[in-house]
């Protein structure tokens, strides 16, 4: 298993919500990771972000560890909860908001904070 | 075109569907909206429903003929 393999599921297990995109929170690339941070932010998540778009490895070797095909992937305490088709469709029926309720607890939308980590960067440099 | 081959890779995978849509999203081949409907979707989380979506599209996904797609799924019984 290769170097950033291990950096991909390192971010997926220990923060509590990882969103894997094209571009950053700050300067999105994609209608569709755009769909995905807006339903992610509606819900009040704490959304950690990592731009795919530096190294085509890093979709790659995302997609060998999700084994799902597209971006953007959402995960919620290392649980793949899908692309911005769902990430949407749960915002908008309030799932998304129980789902993040019960897997971070009641209080989670009160450290929500966003962050952008670069899987390509030494983990020291993070 | 590209519309009629991906429409055959998910009839094949849902024959049960009754609703079963590709939209070309921007007319320029590569954008899609897909819509299916079907018995055999129902029971499935929306994970689930979309991962078999997605193994259908998987060879179109995997060289490109699909750059974005939109998938809307449905499960009836």
């Amino acid at each position: 298993m290769s170097e950033l393999q291990d950096r991909i599921k390192d971010v997926i297990e220990n923060e509590p919500v990882a969103l894997f995109m094209k571009g950053t929170p700050q300067f999105v690339m994609c209608g569709n990771s755009d769909r995905a941070l807006r339903a992610l932010r509606e819900a009040g998540a704490p959304v950690t972000a990592v731009n795919i778009l530096p190294d085509p490895a890093i979709r790659q070797e995302l997609q060998e560890v999700s084994g799902w095909p597209t971006i953007p992937q959402v995960f919620v305490r290392g649980e793949l909860v899908g692309g911005a088709d769902i990430a949407q469709e749960l915002a908008e029926s309030g799932e998304l908001e129980e789902l993040l309720r019960e897997r971070l607890g009641d209080g989670y939308r009160e450290a929500a904070e966003e962050k952008v980590v670069d899987v390509l960067a030494e983990p020291a440099q993070r | 075109m590209a519309v009629e081959h991906l429409e055959s890779l998910l009839r094949d995978a849902f024959p049960d569907a009754e609703e079963l849509r590709v939209e070309d999203r921007t007319g320029g081949g590569d954008h899609f909206q897909v819509t299916v409907t079907a018995p055999s979707l129902s029971g499935l989380s929306l994970l689930d429903q979309h991962r078999r979506v997605n193994d259908a599209l998987a060879e179109p996904l995997r060289d490109g003929t699909i750059h974005e797609l939109r998938i809307k799924t449905r499960g009836t019984t």
